[in-house]
């Protein structure tokens, strides 16, 4: 390779290293490696972080990001799971694509749980993997997989770059389809000859793919029919999704709703698009959803779906529910329309856009009798749990929530504590809630927290970032967290530990006769707070509600690291309500007396 | 794809509360689709469009792939059955694809179908003027002849075929190969 005519020898800094050689961008093209031109198109994307880890098949990519020092950040995470879960948490936290760059093989197929999991939850993220040569393809060369044919099915597209002339157009290519429409994971496979070739380097401005399209224009006949829809309604009922958040549509979502004075459910996923202290807020619906808001749901005459997928465990048995309602739904994923529910009237397009031109078609509702109604309701079931001295998760939320004044961006992992968290901490601004929601991924959390947190950094926020985990999910990534602290990363960690694969127990409790088999921890799980320390975080630990305040108060303190807190609590802590899977929505457990009449 | 195709069990409920008369829908009843699909012509689109649907538990009776005027786009002709709600989804998933331009159902429109068999059967003194006059009815074409087989040429629509090897089964059917159906919309 030479670089004659367009380098320039950079000062040497470092002790005895060979002097280093930058070449600079020009506006016209250059020659230069496939590795080199992969790093130049993320830094034309405007990539600023990448979460990697590297071998064989993308050791030149890593030669070059030495040589060339690019423009961004790479994260050296420590189990490519871990990487694309980062790049999930800082996709959503900041609305941005996330970048993961792996190698060939194991590399690849860790990856996969990430992708699935982006892929489920319209997560932003492209994924660059290391391929064997194009001549070994096939041929059960080291470290081979075929990333592209195991992951089919679990990216919105992806790519295997056969030739060094396509590399810069597939990269602009993977963010725009990352990014566009229905956001999600992007695959690009990358033989390692290609990475090694040398070509020409020109990063093009426009992406022409004549397959793939963005809904744009919305239908006013659709708009105006949505409108008659809502003024004819006496019960509406707007029930929020991912793609609210996703479309940044919360402000036209709640000038809607105050506007008409049409309440608020929202998904998992929709936590925080639009603030649960209004009045209008009916809290999450569903499986672990609130009683009202599952009433609501059940007795609405209307149900304005915004960037919602009408999924398994917002609506339990499908026949049954939401029995008196007609269905408006706004979508940008015409798959998404009238899968699960049939659609009376849909929108298809961008969330935000379709809000915008709706509000101006609607005139406030008297909606004060559905409210009445909706509150008692309210009165009727509230969220309530045990306060009798002992520690429990619910409180440790409240208590964390009491901490940030609501105001922190806040990860979970899967399980009980992820419905505790979705109930109890009460979400005032989107993007502030990031789980693991569609494929439900277990070690989800911790990187997902660490990628969040690099996130507010690089945007200058100094929103907390607290990681809400249980003891089972905690030790699947935990790996992650020396990532965290030596980027000096001021996560806190919260272990809600009741020493059980506890969403699993409560299923075993109530539908499988107390047989817990294979549930208990208690023999298995580490010593949380030494593996903080041996992962250079700060280890606290608490027993009682005074303890808990006490170590969140100390945790809250540190700004240089990590600080893990472990919350021991009781083990037979059950979430409720609770609305059996495949049951009726209107059929709930609201707490242990009920249960046995739906095992 | 129209909305107004599909009737769904929450559909079904709010009739019935209203006290409308439930018909036998049309939509609920399971159909075979001819569904066109043009692609780019690689074999990564080709196997995503096959992989979307065996991930999403949809039905493909048959499927036939060739590159069309156009070299850079491939057309798929793909057969599938279900009920409105369910080839809706298949329209959907399918145009959502990448690497998909174009996604037409046929089934209510005007169109062409053929499909090409080649079948193998046994004879013997006593059945031969039997197969064969059953082939003139057909008008198919003889391409092989031993003294054990004959081997037949038939082409037209899928229908025809399966009537075809339905005859052809009370003697002794050797091997079949057929094409899978290829169609295309009439000009109007």
């Amino acid at each position: 390779m030479t670089y004659d005519e367009h380098t320039k020898v950079q000062p040497v800094t470092t002790g005895d290293s060979l002097p280093e050689v930058r070449p600079e961008i020009t506006s016209t093209s250059q020659v230069m490696s496939g590795a080199e031109i992969l790093l130049r198109s993320l830094e034309a994307e405007g990539v600023k972080i990448i979460f990697g880890h590297p071998g064989g098949a993308v050791i030149k990519v890593y030669d070059e990001m030495h040589r060339i020092n690019p423009e961004f950040q790479h994260i050296l995470v420590r189990h490519e799971q871990g990487g694309t879960h980062a790049a999930e948490g800082y996709a959503k936290a900041t609305g941005k694509v996330g970048t993961v760059l792996v190698t060939s093989g194991p590399g690849a197929t860790n990856t996969v749980t990430g992708i699935a999991d982006a892929y489920m939850d319209s997560v932003p993220i492209v994924v660059f993997t290391g391929q064997v040569p194009t001549g070994l393809i096939g041929n059960d060369a080291f470290q081979e997989c075929d990333a592209v044919g195991i992951t089919r099915s679990i990216t919105k597209h992806s790519y295997l770059v056969r030739d060094i002339e396509d590399l810069a157009r597939t990269v602009k290519e993977a963010y725009h389809i990352a990014r566009t429409g229905r956001p999600g994971p992007v695959l690009v496979d990358l033989p390692k000859d290609v990475l090694l070739a040398e070509g020409p380097f020109q990063y093009p401005e426009t992406v022409n793919m004549r397959g793939y399209a963005v809904p744009e224009a919305v239908r006013p006949e659709k708009l105006q029919r949505a409108a008659r829809m809502i003024a004819e309604s006496k019960r509406p009922l707007l029930y929020v999704g991912g793609g609210a958040v996703n479309s940044d549509a919360s402000d036209s979502l709640t000038e809607l709703a105050r506007y008409t004075g049409i309440p608020v459910t929202t998904t998992l996923h929709g936590l925080g698009a639009f603030p649960e202290e209004d009045p209008l807020a009916l809290r999450m619906l569903g499986m672990h959803g609130t009683w009202w808001a599952n009433q609501a749901v059940q007795h609405c005459d209307l149900i304005i779906a915004v960037g919602a997928r009408f999924d398994d465990r917002v609506t339990g048995k499908l026949d049954s529910w939401a029995p008196h309602a007609k269905v408006i739904h706004i979508e940008i994923d015409q798959s998404c329309i009238s899968k699960n529910v049939f659609a009376d009237c849909a929108i298809l397009g961008d969330v935000k856009t379709v809000l915008e031109r709706l509000i101006p078609l609607v005139d406030p509702k008297d909606t004060t009798e559905w409210l009445e109604q909706i509150d008692t309701w309210r009165q009727e079931c509230p969220l309530q749990y045990q306060k009798d001295g002992k520690l429990r998760a619910q409180s440790v939320i409240e208590q964390l929530r009491d901490k940030t004044g609501g105001d922190a961006v806040v990860i979970t992992d899967v399980g009980q504590h992820q419905m505790w968290s979705a109930q109890y901490f009460r979400f005032l601004h989107p993007r502030t809630h990031i789980t693991s929601g569609g494929l439900g991924t277990m070690g989800f959390g911790m990187p997902a927290a660490m990628g969040a947190a690099f996130g507010m950094r690089e945007i200058g926020s100094s929103r907390p970032v607290v990681c809400i985990s249980g003891d089972g999910g905690f030790v699947m990534n935990a790996q992650e967290m020396s990532v965290a602290a030596a980027h000096k990363l001021p996560l806190k960690l919260a272990v809600i530990n009741n020493r059980f694969l506890g969403m699993v127990r409560q299923w075993q409790e109530l539908f499988h006769m107390e047989r817990y088999s294979h549930t208990d921890l208690s023999d298995t799980n580490p010593d949380f707070v030494k593996l903080a320390e041996a992962h250079h975080c700060v280890g606290l630990r608490a027993n009682t509600p005074e303890e808990a305040k006490e170590i969140i108060d100390e945790a809250w303190k540190v700004t240089d690291r990590p600080v893990l807190m472990e919350f021991s609590v009781a083990k037979e802590e059950m979430v409720f309500p609770m609305v059996p899977a495949g049951a009726a929505t209107g059929d709930m457990i609201t707490d242990r007396m009920t249960p046995n009449s739906f095992v | 794809m129209a909305d107004t195709l599909i009737l769904t069990p929450q559909q079904i409920i709010r009739k019935k509360a209203a006290g409308e008369p439930i018909q036998p829908d049309d939509s609920e009843m399971i159909q075979s689709h001819t569904i066109v699909v043009q692609v780019e012509n690689s074999i990564g689109a080709f196997i995503r469009v096959i992989n979307m649907f065996s991930a999403r538990d949809f039905n493909i009776d048959s499927v036939t792939v060739g590159v069309t005027e156009d070299p850079s786009v491939s057309r798929m002709n793909i057969v599938t059955t279900g009920n409105g709600r369910i080839i809706a989804q298949v329209l959907r998933q399918l145009s959502r694809l990448v690497d998909t331009i174009e996604v037409i159902d046929l089934t209510d429109t005007d169109y062409v179908e053929r499909e090409l068999c080649l079948l193998k059967v046994c004879y013997n003194r006593d059945s031969r003027s039997e197969i064969l006059s059953v082939n003139e009815i057909f008008r198919g074409k003889v391409v092989d002849i031993t003294s054990k087989t004959m081997t037949f040429e038939l082409r037209g629509p899928s229908k025809k075929i399966d009537a075809f090897i339905d005859m052809m089964a009370s003697h002794k059917i050797v091997e079949v190969a057929r094409s899978g159906r290829v169609a295309m919309q009439r000009d109007s």
